[in-house]
């Protein structure tokens, strides 16, 4: 039987910063957006409090003071590093793993076993992550992704599930349906929420007890996807997901793999490119990038590499050159010979934020040649007198405009900032 | 730049042992005839990680402050390997979270009593029991201990 698994990060920015600082377990926390200006992730206490996401630091400075919630600014360079953590951890317990987001994936476990083998396995996967990274995750398993959103979420909600929660009959499902808010479902945005609101639709399961043939009329090809895949037929792919704080465009190769460096590269600039592509269409721009490759876990007998590289983009783009070219760069630093036969590669753009009118002139096409002038000039100077004065003066000034005044040390990724330890 | 200030921001980040070899060995580019079955696997230089780091995705550092451990061998400054994954076992040096701060101690385990303790190797702080009134954390087992000689 067909069975998706998705592996979700519990509040992931903010679980980030507590793997460092356990004190803070059982405590309000928030991590707040580039230049500290609103919340991107709450713990559960935080959101127990009412604090919605999304909202301006400067509207709740009065509930911050009066419960002493702890702030975090975005501390990038340490979640991607965690993230790569956990998503290569995850790659050992399944054939296939596909990197949704920054804190999602989906995990092939088709055939696999009965229920009961799966639901060990599942909290034993659950279990293994939150132990060694720190970072506690939810999954759930289902015949379907958009199912298996949902089981995520009921792992993530009752304890009672030990973090693994399984759809895998009629009647499971039709349970957690009943119990499942319609726009909580994958795909079902805002309007099309409202639009069924007026048929009295409130519940995953109002919605999957429609006429197929009416939903198709009414709601396009796209809605009626999402009604046969709460049917449980598997009809919707990953690139048909919705995008939300990370877009990620990634391939397995077929047999033995890419052996070929200049292959390799191909792909990802190809990857690159459709991220970028995706990025303009919702008319964002991101600011964070991660290139990842790697090897097939379950071909031992094979050298074995994981490549997983993050980058900070220093002024947001959605230029596909521009994307591309780091994506490269990325790869490149990491790559090395050993005729290592990937299996799989990927890229994901994260901190997305909405084009906004100023950054969007930056970017049109008649500013964009003085910019690649500008970018070059500088190489070039920094080619001749060695790496240093022109692009660090520029990237200083960047810092000091990017307001951080609660980041936390770089732990994972800088012998500078690595936990200190009293002997 | 002058030679000092490079000098002074050299951390170790800056060394990427994959990418020095590469581009400093290339054991195709040396001889012709029957290229080495060892060559699918050469990185041309040996890789501490691969010694230091048994599980990638679980293995953090910290770096010790003070000498109360000396006496098993891990003073002020030693930068301590620290494998998440692993379970204690009795006799391990663990890194436990107590009082808003990480600290370095010998695990003893007491499995007739079904507890634990925590043990400073110089007996200047007394036995901590684990408890769940404490709220001790095990963040993880010490697995290498990095010391610098001179």
């Amino acid at each position: 039987m067909e069975l998706f698994g998705l592996a979700d990060c519990n509040n992931f920015f903010v679980s980030c910063e507590r793997v460092f600082r356990p004190d803070l377990n059982g405590k309000p926390v928030l991590v707040l957006s580039s230049n500290d200006g609103c919340v991107i992730s709450r713990s559960n206490e935080a959101k127990a409090l009412g604090i919605k996401m999304g909202v301006p630091l400067f509207q709740i400075r009065n509930e911050v003071e009066k419960y002493g919630i702890a702030l975090f600014s975005s501390n990038y360079v340490l979640y991607g590093d965690m993230s790569r953590r956990v998503m290569s951890l995850l790659s050992s317990y399944t054939p296939k793993l596909d990197q949704y987001s920054i804190d999602e994936s989906f995990l092939d476990f088709s055939d696999m076993g009965d229920t009961e083998y799966l639901r060990r396995y599942g909290q034993e996967i659950v279990k293994a992550v939150a132990k060694g990274t720190g970072i506690p995750i939810s999954l759930g398993i289902a015949p379907t992704r958009t199912l298996a959103k949902v089981a995520s979420k009921f792992a993530k909600k009752y304890k009672g599930y030990h973090g693994c929660c399984i759809i895998d009959t009629k009647e499971k499902r039709q349970k957690a349906l009943e119990l499942f808010e319609v726009g909580d479902v994958f795909g079902i945005g805002r309007k099309m929420k409202e639009h069924l609101s007026k048929y009295g639709i409130r519940t995953a399961a109002d919605f999957a007890n429609l006429d197929g043939e009416w939903v198709r009329s009414a709601f396009s090809i796209t809605g009626y996807r999402t009604w046969r895949e709460l049917h449980g037929e598997a009809c919707i792919s990953l690139d048909e997901l919705p995008a939300k704080k990370s877009i990620c465009v990634s391939r397995s190769f077929a047999g033995e793999g890419i052996s070929d460096r200049h292959k390799l590269e191909e792909a990802v600039a190809n990857f690159a490119s459709d991220c970028a592509r995706k990025l303009r269409e919702q008319n964002t721009i991101c600011r964070q990038m991660t290139v990842f490759a790697f090897t097939s876990r379950f071909r031992t007998d094979l050298p074995q590499d994981f490549i997983s590289h993050n980058i900070r983009l220093d002024i947001g783009t959605n230029d596909s050159s521009e994307i591309i070219k780091t994506a490269i760069d990325g790869l490149r630093a990491y790559y090395r010979e050993g005729n290592f036969a990937y299996k799989k590669a990927g890229v994901i753009l994260w901190d997305i934020s909405p084009a906004n009118a100023v950054q969007g002139n930056l970017f049109d096409k008649r500013n964009h040649g003085k910019l690649a002038a500008l970018q070059h000039t500088i190489d070039n100077i920094n080619q001749r007198d060695g790496r240093g004065t022109v692009r660090n003066a520029v990237q200083g000034d960047n810092h000091l405009n990017i307001k951080r005044e609660h980041l936390s040390q770089q732990y994972t990724t800088n012998w500078d900032e690595i936990l200190v330890v009293k002997g | 730049m002058d030679e000092y200030s490079k000098l002074s921001t050299f951390s170790a980040d800056d060394v990427d042992p994959n990418n020095f070899a590469t581009e400093s060995y290339n054991p195709n580019a040396l001889h012709a005839g029957f290229p080495s079955p060892a060559q699918n696997y050469m990185n041309g230089t040996i890789d501490l990680n691969r010694v230091l780091v048994r599980h990638r995705e679980t293995t953090f550092f910290a770096r010790v402050e003070g000498d109360s451990m000396k006496d098993d061998g891990i003073g002020n400054g030693d930068i301590v390997v620290i494998d998440k994954s692993l379970d204690p076992k009795d006799g391990d040096i663990v890194i436990a979270h107590h009082d808003g701060e990480f600290v370095l101690r010998r695990i003893k385990i007491d499995k007739g009593k079904k507890c634990a303790w925590l043990m400073s190797a110089d007996g200047k702080s007394n036995p901590t029991k684990i408890s769940s009134e404490n709220n001790i954390v095990i963040w993880g087992i010490v697995t290498y201990t990095i010391k610098r000689m001179r």
